[in-house]
């Protein structure tokens, strides 16, 4: 039967990580399941060179910054739980959260913390404050090599000087979250189809 | 004790006439005496007994997870543009510019590729929607009840230590291989003597044929017989000589279940081990073509072969499986274009195997030939279905590669498999870089639409 028995998910993990990231029973299993599949190694970890042996992810623009903000900060592997916990930010938003327990911190998949998760996609050096050098460097992984320097400059210095309004020419996460309000945050989720326990 | 010994033996007699007389030898002359079609029906009968006790007891027990065969995730099916304005909503934007959100469209497809994507799922053996009591197919099913656990325990019994001596005894130590390196030797030697190494191929079409058609008929018959297998062949449309045939892949076997029902000279990749002994003893009387992948002279080689062959019309029609690696049955991925450059008329063939009864998917890179066969003889059996389509040429028009894609998906169709573009050698490669650059085109063509800048202004140093 191989690895996929040899290391089953014990209830008190399944447990923790549903407290953590609000995914059902079923769908952690469903997840482990698909952690381990791309777990070449059998070592209970991801490595980069596993999430790059995805096609989809391969071919996608932005896949290696999307790869790295399941790392943290230096590390070259990452668990089940870091993995759960980055995929939370991509769980729906559901009403009836709000109100079980509003003393709670903030969830991972609420709405501002899936605009963090955006922002660290540009701010890589982490200070908090997306530059122009910053922005040019995605927007350069966005569309390759179809637009020259000069347009993608221009771009870049429309977008900054949209969004900054305290004037330092970077755009900070507060001046971020204002930039997207019209953004249709529902649509930032990855719906998984399984039925509801 | 002795006693006991002269009993054994004379059981293993017994044994040995009902498994020659009654299967074997009728078999090899292509008949059939219903004992597979039997067995057969008994275990749809009891996978179906199995599978409605277990969703029973999914309702009772709600923990356990139910399989999903369509994929974990819903995916929005829009394009690149579609999906953008969606998620800008009510942002007016002329003609495209970009928004600082557009990073999430791709972190979001991102993300759903990590969860679930296309691709990686086709080389490894797929999930079946219920259990069909295999030991090793059992993945997330946890016990349901009693009867059910009896079933499998009777099932591990009976596949080995009855099923399994059974087919093995017949199959590879005596009958099957031994009949087939013999007879082909005898067929390749024969010629070789008297006239010479270079008029094998014509000795052996024009006297031999006969014979050599036989001897693979025979030997090709019998393997099957050792797997229980139940072939149900679409006789119209079989190839005709001087064609290509063409087949999507999902284990060696295919061969001999084609093999079956008529003759081919065959292309493929050198093995070494127990394939190698067989490849090699294959050549010795049919002109067979065997090369290794990665060596580029030999890729040259081969087309050249492939020409000539099929360039002489009363060859033997080859057989060649575009797709290049082992699939896992639910899909047909990239046909690569070589074998229709040939020219000559192609027939292709869709190959489905039935994964109630058992695992038909080598995987090369998790199990070796002998623990593959292993594996095949302790399943329950090996059905399979087979339909010939109607021969297909190129267009005026057309090049190699939509000619590829009009094949494939003729027998994406008709096999009822999922029709994927991807390439299968991703099973052991990277993706090529011209796929995402694919990806940025089509981004930049979003935020630059009808800004008046040229989308074309690109970089000089191309």
């Amino acid at each position: 039967m191989g690895s996929r028995a040899s290391r089953l998910l014990r209830e008190e993990e399944i447990e923790e990580i549903k407290k953590e990231t609000g995914f059902s029973h079923s769908q952690i299993t469903r997840l482990y399941s698909r952690f381990t599949s791309l777990d070449k190694g059998e070592n209970g970890t991801l490595s980069r060179e596993d999430f790059q042996r995805i096609p989809e992810l391969a071919i996608n623009p932005l896949g290696d910054r999307i790869i790295n903000a399941f790392f943290p900060e230096g590390e070259d592997q990452v668990n089940f739980r870091g993995f759960m916990r980055t995929l939370a930010h991509f769980r729906p938003i559901e009403d009836n959260e709000k109100n079980k327990n509003p003393s709670a911190t903030e969830p991972l998949n609420s709405r501002t913390n899936k605009l963090l998760f955006a922002f660290r996609l540009y701010d890589l050096d982490r200070d908090d404050k997306i530059s122009r050098d910053e922005l040019l460097q995605v927007l350069r992984m966005m569309v390759g090599v179809n637009i020259s320097d000069e347009q993608l400059g221009s771009i870049a210095d429309r977008t900054i000087q949209e969004a900054d309004t305290n004037g330092d020419s970077c755009i900070s996460f507060n001046e971020f979250i204002k930039a997207s309000f019209v953004v249709n945050i529902h649509i930032c989720t990855v719906v998984l189809v399984l039925v509801n326990i | 004790m002795e006693d006991l010994w002269t009993v054994a033996v004379a059981v293993f007699q017994l044994w040995m006439f009902v498994v020659v007389f009654l299967i074997t030898l009728p078999a090899m002359f292509g008949l059939s005496l219903g004992v597979t079609s039997v067995y057969i029906q008994i275990l749809v009968k009891l996978l179906e007994w199995a599978t409605i006790r277990i969703q029973r007891g999914r309702q009772e027990q709600p923990s356990v997870p139910a399989p999903l065969p369509n994929g974990i995730i819903e995916r929005a099916e829009g394009s690149m543009e579609e999906e953008m304005e969606q998620l800008r909503r009510s942002r007016s934007l002329e003609g495209g510019e970009f928004a600082l959100s557009d990073a999430l469209y791709f972190c979001k497809k991102g993300l759903e590729s990590i969860v679930d994507d296309q691709v990686t799922q086709r080389f490894s053996s797929e999930d079946l929607a219920s259990w069909n009591l295999l030991t090793r197919t059992n993945q997330n099913f946890r016990y349901i009840s009693l009867r059910l656990t009896i079933f499998w325990g009777i099932g591990v019994f009976v596949r080995y230590c009855v099923l399994f001596p059974l087919r093995s005894v017949i199959a590879l130590a005596i009958i099957g291989l031994s009949w087939l390196v013999i007879g082909t030797t005898l067929v390749g030697i024969l010629p070789e003597n008297r006239y010479g190494a270079s008029t094998v191929h014509t000795f052996g079409d024009c006297l031999g044929e006969a014979q050599t058609e036989h001897v693979h008929l025979s030997s090709c018959r019998a393997r099957p017989v050792d797997l229980s297998t139940c072939v149900s062949f679409c006789r119209e449309n079989r190839p005709q000589k001087g064609g290509i045939c063409v087949a999507n892949h999902t284990t060696p076997i295919d061969v001999v279940i084609l093999a079956n029902d008529g003759c081919y000279a065959m292309v493929g990749q050198i093995h070494g081990g127990l394939m190698g002994v067989i490849q090699r003893s294959m050549v010795r009387s049919c002109p067979h073509v065997w090369f290794e992948r990665s060596e580029m002279k030999d890729r040259h080689a081969v087309t050249t072969r492939l020409r000539a062959h099929v360039a002489a019309k009363t060859k033997l029609p080859i057989l060649i499986f575009p797709e290049g690696t082992c699939i896992n049955n639910t899909s047909v991925m990239m046909f690569k274009k070589g074998s229709f450059e040939i020219g000559g008329t192609i027939h292709p063939v869709a190959i489905k195997y039935d994964p109630r009864f058992g695992d038909a998917f080598w995987n090369s890179s998790k199990y070796n030939m002998v623990s593959y066969l292993l594996r095949t003889m302790t399943s329950w059996a090996v059905v399979v279905n087979v339909w010939y389509l109607p021969p297909m040429t190129i267009q005026d028009g057309e090049d190699a590669v939509q000619f590829a894609n009009r094949v494939k998906s003729a027998i994406a169709c008709r096999g009822g498999l999922l029709d994927l573009a991807w390439d299968g050698s991703l099973k052991r490669g990277k993706v090529k870089d011209a796929y995402k650059e694919e990806q940025q085109k089509m981004y930049s063509r979003v935020i630059v639409r009808q800004n008046g800048i040229s989308a074309t202004n690109t970089r000089r140093d191309n």
